[in-house]
């Protein structure tokens, strides 16, 4: 993501052209396009690899895909376009970036989810504190003697 | 009743270990064709045995058969060679060869040389239709139907084991249903 | 004939284990003080044993007795000593071997260090920590054997360690990591033992405490030369790629956290135990997890060791017994009735407890990513990749709430902060901050929306730690004897805190304003990365102890003037045959130049990957810090002075100490 900011960065500020006397691995003759390959890459996944992408395996495989995005870069591919391909050819595997759909709702949703539950529960916990604060101690007798064994370090199980 | 969420914890853990104990012994590595059930990407290649001659998908048509992508540059395929020619001969599969990132004297002289268990071998010297097929280590092999629809994939070598587990009942299904 | 005695040693310590998890803990049931007198020397017998078991083995190395199948598997009679010596941990069965040696570490540390304790809490302890033991000797002797022989067909020469091993990092990481994972075991030890006898009160917390903040510091460490050394070995330049196995670090150390900060409030104020005692189950249980995932190999990754169905199953079954045997224990014995105690909005309770929200659902989002694949593998749903798109998406907004609570957490006081007051207090920082980090976008190049969140979060929590540190130490008998006052884990804190500053400014500015690029050069061109021109010079050949090398020299120059010479290689190591890029790196407190050479392209023209990474070295020097910070908390005088009263006190009642004291936790 902050990757993607970048490039976006670099897609307005910078239409800087590679100077002469340097060549990228690809060719691009522009820094833009060549950021934007580099994000592509690295968000692909070698499928011959253990867990690497792209831009960082030697295989033979990884390379014929670097070659396929380039290409497909030059044709005026889209992202999406380009991405897509690959994964019509070796599966969804290939993409790091995993598509929000039926399958992977629980993934995505799951730190939400957690944060939203932890901050109930810690709402619960103010609230509560702050309710028996107006009321004052108003426990039960028996949850009095209870607590008193437990600040005792007496309470030996607790069950309730 | 406060007590009992207590227990979620250890609940969550031992579907967890269930998830974890099914994947103990699976290959992390072994990865579905994106193309099952799907036709065989289009392709115009020539013939390995001949240059002159130009095949295109209509290879696959009215017959099940294996495709198997090899090259003369990879030791495995060296290995599964006698299993394809036992594969062509005694079983009578027919048996297609993608000659794949190769060059064609190689490939022939080694043909030459081994036996030729292809019906006919398609020459992919740039591995393009290897790309399409999402083929990312030789040797692979795809078994497809009479309509031209790859039904399955296996990479790595192909052995009696394979054979008998994993390719014949494709096989022997697809032959029936022909 | 003494490879069979290391392996004599392994049983008779697995002998000693079990008695050290039956004898003490039977004594403390029938409260029998003789057979808890046991337990400390079983505890240092136990540690002996291992320790000799785990001399055989290195001097096996060290000697090249190759007919010892691990060492002629992971080394070689080429090796220099020092790999010999590491090659030790480079492989599954040693390393096993020195994740049981640092458990008896552990252990006989709790035995040597916990005299004050009572006896019965120690016995208890240390039979937990003997079980565990009992486990992994077990697993180790069964399955993973390091002593087996290769006889009669001894080979003349062994395989080599792993040529990514054959480094620095690699000697001093494992053992770092490991001080970390097994660490947790005490904390873990402490929490079943606080059940098992119903006392799960502030005198726990206390003696949980420090344990549990020495093994978060080397789990820091250890995190942090991983990554160090992922950076500079693997050729990529990548310092985190969210790796499973990085995953399976990163775990426990997040969970570590929450716990060394929940600890801290049950400690002061006798609330949360049954909260923090799950963390300290959940804790060691990362740690075993992480164990599991690298060595069972149901994962896909670039660290993990070979993997074997045999082992994976034994050490499944292993967490299983540990991890549901101790979460039922939990659940039947956890004490639901909460001390009524009254907390404002704004106290340090409800701060730490959203802290402890955040870090865990950042475990959890971790854990979740780690093992969705597998989920959808087990269901056939296919086979899905997540990398680092989805965690630097869901990972980077919880670091950056978390630093915002850091920084305003530092001012709050237990059990009631006025809001006004806090904000008051806040203004200042906040200002403070806003101007700075406005002022590195600048200099940077460039406001970018993460980058900026992320900056702000890092000077925010300096600025905001600093500012306390200023208004603590002001003192009518100077600003000196008001910094002398503080205590030592005041100070812990304030390393810690900045620890985690520098660590996040490090990762915001290198991955929002590093450069990466591959470019194609031949000897005499030139290329520039970010402001620094790099030029290449030419490429030769060198001959190392055990590998020939592509040896490049390349010059990098700013404006003009020549900053460095590097020469990045390209090693074939001999003995296995494989290829490994070694980067030239020109370190620099601010930035890096990194220059790697990849594949050759033509005849005289090669594939160039030139990084400029600012601040990448501050990920590192953060977790120095950190690390740091949390020697310096257990060097507190409260830990060591013999404080009766004050222990008494601790232990029955959770009512806040003297205002003064609290404001040093």
């Amino acid at each position: 993501m902050a990757r993607w900011f970048a490039m976006c960065l670099l897609l307005a500020m910078l239409p800087q052209t590679v100077s002469a006397d340097e060549a990228n691995v690809q060719g691009f003759d522009n820094l833009a396009e060549e950021q934007r390959y580099r994000e592509l890459i690295s968000e692909l996944r070698c499928p011959k690899c253990q867990n690497q992408n792209i831009a960082d395996s030697n295989a033979p495989i990884s390379k014929d895909m670097r070659d396929a995005v380039y290409l497909m870069m030059q044709d005026g591919a889209s992202d999406d376009a380009i991405v897509g391909a690959l994964v019509d050819r070796f599966g969804e595997f290939v993409r790091y970036n995993p598509e929000v759909d039926r399958r992977t709702f629980l993934l995505w949703a799951t730190p939400a989810i957690t944060v939203g539950i932890g901050l109930l529960v810690v709402g619960g916990i103010v609230i509560r504190s702050r309710r028996r604060g107006e009321q004052g101690a108003s426990l039960t007798s028996e949850e009095q003697a209870r607590v008193s064994r437990l600040l005792a370090g007496e309470d030996r199980n607790s069950h309730s | 009743m406060k007590r009992l969420f207590l227990f979620l914890p250890v609940i969550l853990v031992i579907v967890l270990g269930v998830v974890l104990f099914a994947g103990i012994g699976k290959d992390p590595n072994r990865l579905e064709s994106a193309l099952i059930g799907k036709p065989v990407p289009a392709f115009n290649l020539s013939d390995l045995a001949d240059a002159e001659r130009q095949l295109d998908g209509e290879v696959f048509r009215g017959e099940v058969s294996l495709l198997n992508v090899w090259g003369t540059w990879c030791p495995a395929c060296r290995d599964e060679h006698d299993d394809l020619l036992w594969l062509a001969e005694d079983k009578g599969v027919r048996i297609i060869g993608l000659n794949y990132k190769d060059n064609r004297e190689d490939a022939l002289v080694w043909l030459e040389r081994l036996g030729d268990p292809y019906a006919v071998t398609l020459y992919d010297p740039r591995g393009t239709l290897g790309f399409d097929l999402g083929v990312y280590g030789a040797p692979e092999t795809y078994v497809i139907d009479p309509e031209g629809i790859v039904r399955h994939r296996h990479v790595g070598v192909v052995n009696e084991k394979v054979w008998k587990e994993d390719l014949e009942p494709l096989v022997t299904r697809y032959r029936e249903g022909a | 004939m003494y490879p069979e005695l290391g392996q004599f040693a392994l049983i008779l310590a697995l002998l000693l284990a079990v008695l050290l998890s039956v004898v003490p803990l039977a004594g403390s049931v029938t409260g029998r003080d003789n057979l808890q007198a046991f337990a400390r020397p079983l505890s240092a017998g136990l540690f002996v044993f291992v320790a000799i078991a785990f001399a055989i083995l290195t001097y096996a190395f060290l000697i090249d007795d190759f007919s010892v199948a691990y060492v002629a598997n992971n080394s070689n009679s080429m090796l220099p000593w020092y790999y010999k010596f590491s090659a030790v941990w480079g492989g599954h069965e040693g390393s096993l071997l020195l994740w049981i040696l640092m458990l008896a570490g552990w252990t006989l540390a709790v035995a040597v260090f916990s005299r004050r304790l009572p006896s019965v809490m120690i016995a208890q302890v240390l039979a937990v920590m003997g079980m565990i033991t009992v486990g992994f000797l077990l697993f180790t002797i069964l399955t993973s054997n390091p002593f087996d022989r290769m006889l009669p067909n001894v080979p003349a020469d062994g395989n080599d360690l792993n040529p990514l091993l054959q480094d620095f990092g690699l000697i001093v990481h494992p053992p770092m990591l490991y001080m970390g994972y097994v660490g947790f075991s005490v904390a873990f030890a402490f929490a079943i033992a606080a059940l098992i006898n119903g006392k799960l009160d502030a005198a726990w917390a206390r003696w949980s405490r420090p344990w549990t903040t020495v093994a978060w510091a080397f789990l820091s460490l250890g995190i942090a030369l991983g990554s160090w050394w992922a950076y500079y070995e693997l050729g990529w330049g990548g310092w985190w790629f969210w790796d499973p196995v990085e995953n399976a670090s990163l775990l426990p150390w997040l969970s570590g956290t929450a716990l060394m900060h929940s600890l801290a409030v049950t400690e002061k104020r006798g609330v949360f135990k049954s909260w923090t005692v799950l963390l300290a189950i959940v804790t060691f249980s990362l740690s075993l997890l992480g164990t599991f995932l690298v060595r069972s190999g149901v994962l896909t990754s670039v660290h993990a060791f070979a993997s074997d169905p045999e082992r994976g199953t034994f050490l499944l079954a292993l967490l299983a017994i540990t991890i549901v045997s101790s979460l039922m224990l939990y659940a039947v014995r956890a004490p639901v009735v909460h001390v009524r105690s009254r907390y404002g909005s704004m106290s340090r309770e409800i701060f730490l407890l959203l802290n402890n929200v955040l870090l865990v659902a950042a475990t959890l989002l971790v854990l979740i990513g780690t093992l969705y694949p597998l989920v959808l593998d087990y269901l056939d749903m296919g086979r899905l990749s997540i990398g680092e798109p989805f965690f630097n998406l869901t990972f980077s907004p919880l670091a950056v709430a978390t630093g915002l609570l850091m920084g305003a957490g530092v001012f709050s006081r237990w059990k009631k902060t006025d809001g006004g007051w806090l904000g008051r207090k806040l203004l200042w920082p906040l200002a403070v901050s806003l101007l700075v980090t406005t002022v590195l976008m600048v200099v940077y190049g460039g406001f970018k929306p993460w980058a900026f969140m992320g900056c702000f979060a890092a000077v925010w929590v300096s600025v905001a730690t600093l500012w306390d540190l200023w208004d603590k130490s002001a003192s009518r008998k100077g600003r000196l004897y008001g910094l002398k006052r503080q205590s030592r884990s005041y100070y812990g804190m304030v390393l810690g805190h900045l620890g985690m500053a520098i660590t996040m400014a490090g990762a915001t500015v290198v991955s929002n304003y590093g450069i990466e690029r591959d470019v194609r050069m031949s000897p005499g061109d030139t290329a520039m990365v970010g402001d620094y021109q790099v030029e290449f010079i030419e490429i030769g050949d060198r001959q190392g102890r055990n590998f020939s090398a592509q040896y490049g020299t390349f010059v990098v120059s700013m404006d003009g003037d020549a900053v460095s010479i590097l020469h990045p290689e390209k090693r074939q190591y001999l003995v296995q045959r494989s290829v490994m890029t070694e980067a030239g790196i020109d370190a620099g407190l601010f930035r890096d130049v990194f220059v790697a050479v990849g594949e050759r392209i033509s005849d005289d023209a090669w594939a160039i990957r030139l990084q400029y990474k600012p601040l990448v070295r501050w990920l590192w020097l953060g977790s120095i810090f950190m690390a740091a910070g949390g020697f310096l908390a257990i060097a507190d005088r409260r830990y060591r002075v013999r404080d009766k009263a004050t222990e008494k006190r601790a232990a029955t009642t959770p009512e806040p100490r003297g205002d003064a004291a609290e404001a040093l936790s």
